[in-house]
């Protein structure tokens, strides 16, 4: 089994964390992986992507061929759609419905939408709101990890319940369970639609 | 043995095989790709001297003088570097080494965040020294260890060159244990390292004899080697370094294509001749430049049909991807979903509330007053500078450049020449410089943007902080010419009439605005607020 995963936002966002929370679950489930992400100039406010590669195969490529990712995870709708040329027939998008607009030349909303639901599988939610309205400002990439965990497959939502413990544990409890109500959010959320 | 698996980017992965390997100083400049091995080993391993260098140059030079003294040292700079370490590097090769030393070059095709994309094999080739080249995060870590003894072995520096996707790609890491670091067991034997021509000569011609030996090692390598092997194929392929992957990804032994497989060098020339002579035609797969295409094509003539970045079946520029390594191995990109519509560019930007944004903001009101202004950019930051909404410099080429270009520019007739530096590019490259132009009293006016840390790569320490005064005084600079500033929308006046002063002083000034960077003031904020 494999999953090929491209997690995009714009830098400052909150995707390395994400990447970092289900590297760490990978790692603990004895699963492959390879993360490649970017750092420097363009995580300053540009966007920024991250690809994940799990599987219980040896992996060789650090980067995701086009037209075989099965799950885009963005914590921006525009994002989302840089990476569609990656995506698998039938695969996920899951996605931040809150567009980050730090450019002038930023497109249309409602045609981003239209676009993003044009694809077999899109979920959207407005997972800043989300995070806001539950006292969680700083946690909303962790809501959106929550989101996307159920169709994640290769690891469980457990799996990676217990790894934010684990990625959060140096920053303290009150962190880790904020961490934690972030993620059950967004993983309810999800469930419920 | 219980088997020690770590999470590690191929940086880290570096930083750990080094203090495994028993290093005893790492020596660098921060520069992506390659920062994170020195802060990996900064926070691991507390008996590594580690401490930040000022310029690649100085680091090099510094590893040289651990490995002189009987230890293991490492020295890390991303491809560009190289051109400023380049004197010690190359000299590194004739003196040899005592102590192992490796040099490692973190290379970035693509120019994700660089300003070329120039290859550092062609530095390891010109020096004549083995080039190690790991495919994977566990080759990278496996590779230090073996690289520091080959190092000790045949008494040579070794290039090792990662490139950004393996740096920046984290996999999981079979770790060992740590060796022994090397006593103090300085080199008594000055005709090493006296290089007096005399002297130069006969290490010179010690290094060409070494040829033969370093060959050998490549052959014999457990780096290099065949892989899905057949007697006869239509197509062979020789896999560099991480493009290995990219070939693997493709699955070869499918379609019966034999790999050779290149990780370590001087190319393995009889292993290379062997896989031609089954083969119709070769593949050469590297990232970067065709550096090894271009040796393949001279080894096998011009009636072999070989193919690759000069051929045009991999593109003659930017990174190599699982995607144009498979079209190159006849394999087509199965897309699902042309490109979205609704996406445009989202280039970098200054952070909200960095100073650097104040200066460009004050520099742009006051050149609007001279037409003929042209400001020198230099490397960091601030050259986004370059981008709207500021759009406010007209040159960026290498660390330094800034202030003597504004020179140079200067000395044919052209006013006001402004200089606009970060405060550790300052130190890295500008300072000698400075003095050129004070020297030469020249009618320049320099900016040292100081946010008191190297902010691009990540905020680590700038060589010059809390020393700027001092060194353009002792430099030569006027006093009442080294002005100081304070960039925040509310001192705009102020600092507006400064650079206006300065530009109308016929001679060298420095105007130093200074604040600290937006992010590590706010990294700092954090951390104080989580000890309450």
């Amino acid at each position: 089994m494999k999953k090929d995963i491209i997690l995009a936002g714009v830098g400052g966002q909150g995707i390395l964390t994400i990447a970092t929370i289900i590297g760490e679950a990978a790692a603990k489930a004895g699963v492959n992986l390879k993360q490649a992400e970017v750092h420097g100039m363009s995580q300053r406010g540009g966007d920024v992507q991250s690809t994940l590669r799990l599987s219980t195969e040896p992996i060789y490529s650090d980067l995701i061929r086009e037209g075989s990712a099965d799950l885009i995870i963005s914590m921006e709708p525009m994002e989302a759609l840089r990476y569609v040329p990656y995506l698998v027939e039938q695969g996920w998008v899951v996605t931040s419905s809150h567009p980050y607009k730090n450019i002038p030349n930023y497109p249309d909303e409602q045609q981003i939408v239209e676009e993003l639901e044009s694809l077999p599988h899109t979920v959207m939610l407005p997972i800043e709101d989300l995070a806001r309205q539950n006292n969680m400002p700083k946690s909303a990439n962790v809501v959106l990890l929550g989101m996307a965990a159920r169709y994640i497959e290769i690891l469980s939502p457990e799996e990676l319940r217990e790894s934010i413990k684990r990625v959060f544990a140096s920053k303290g409890e009150a962190v880790v369970e904020m961490n934690l109500r972030a993620f059950d959010l967004g993983l309810n959320a999800q469930c419920a639609q | 043995m219980t088997i020690n698996k770590r999470l590690l980017l191929g940086d880290e992965a570096v930083a750990q095989g080094a203090i495994d390997a028993g290093i005893s100083g790492v020596y660098a400049y921060p520069g992506t790709p390659s920062t994170e091995i020195t802060e990996y080993i900064q926070t691991h391993a507390k008996d590594v001297r580690s401490r930040w260098c000022t310029n690649e140059k100085t680091a090099m030079e510094a590893a040289l003088g651990m490995s002189y003294a009987g230890k293991r040292a490492l020295v890390c700079m991303k491809h560009v570097g190289m051109n400023v370490a380049a004197d010690a590097f190359v000299n590194s090769a004739i003196t040899g080494v005592n102590g192992g030393l490796i040099v490692l070059a973190a290379d970035d095709p693509s120019m994700h965040s660089s300003q070329n994309e120039q290859d550092s094999r062609f530095y390891g080739k010109f020096a004549m020294i083995p080039i190690l080249e790991p495919s994977s995060q566990q080759e990278a870590y496996d590779m230090m260890q073996y690289g520091f003894e080959l190092s000790e072995q045949l008494h040579l520096p070794v290039l090792m060159r990662v490139v950004t996707r393996l740096a920046h790609s984290r996999a999981d890491v079979e770790v060992g244990g740590k060796a022994e670091q090397n006593s103090l067991k300085p080199d008594n034997e000055r005709a090493h390292w006296v290089l007096l021509p005399g002297n130069a000569r006969r290490q010179y011609s010690s290094l060409v004899e070494k040829q033969s030996e370093l060959l050998d090692s490549a052959e014999q390598s457990p780096y290099n080697k065949m892989l899905c092997d057949a007697d006869r194929a239509e197509l062979g392929i020789v896999a560099c370094g991480i493009a290995y992957n990219y070939v693997m990804e493709n699955n070869p032994s499918a379609t019966g294509i034999p790999v050779l497989k290149v990780s370590q060098y001087p190319l393995p020339v009889a292993a290379i001749k062997a896989l031609a002579a089954k083969c119709k035609s070769l593949l050469v797969a590297e990232d970067g430049q065709p550096v090894v295409e271009e040796q393949v094509a001279a080894l096998l003539g011009a009636d072999y049909e070989l193919r690759g970045r000069f051929s045009g079946a991999l593109p003659r520029m930017g990174e190599l991807n699982p995607d144009n390594v498979g079209e190159a191995m006849g394999i087509a990109v199965k897309q699902s979903f042309s490109a979205a519509k609704n996406v445009v560019a989202r280039p970098p930007a200054l952070c909200q509330g960095c100073g650097h944004r104040d200066v460009y903001d004050a520099l742009n009101r006051v050149a609007a007053e001279y037409p003929n202004a042209r400001i020198f950019g230099d490397i960091g930051c601030y050259t986004l500078g370059a981008l709207p909404p500021f759009r406010a410099i007209d040159s960026c080429v290498d660390m330094g450049a800034s202030i003597t270009m504004a020179k140079g520019a200067a000395d044919a007739g052209l006013y006001p020449a402004i200089a606009v530096i970060g405060d550790s590019t300052f130190t890295h490259s500008g300072m000698t410089g400075l003095l050129d132009a004070v020297n030469d009293n020249s009618n320049i006016t320099v900016i040292i943007s100081d946010n008191l840390t190297t902010a691009m790569t990540g905020g680590q320490d700038s060589a010059g902080t809390n020393k700027f005064e001092a060194i353009c005084l002792g430099l030569g600079v006027e006093p009442s010419h080294v002005r100081v500033v304070v960039p925040l929308p509310k001192n705009m006046e102020e600092i507006t009439r400064v650079i206006r002063e300065e530009i109308e002083y016929k001679g060298v000034s420095v105007i130093i605005p200074r604040r600290e960077c937006i992010q590590t003031l706010n990294r700092k904020l954090r951390q104080k607020r989580a000890q309450n």
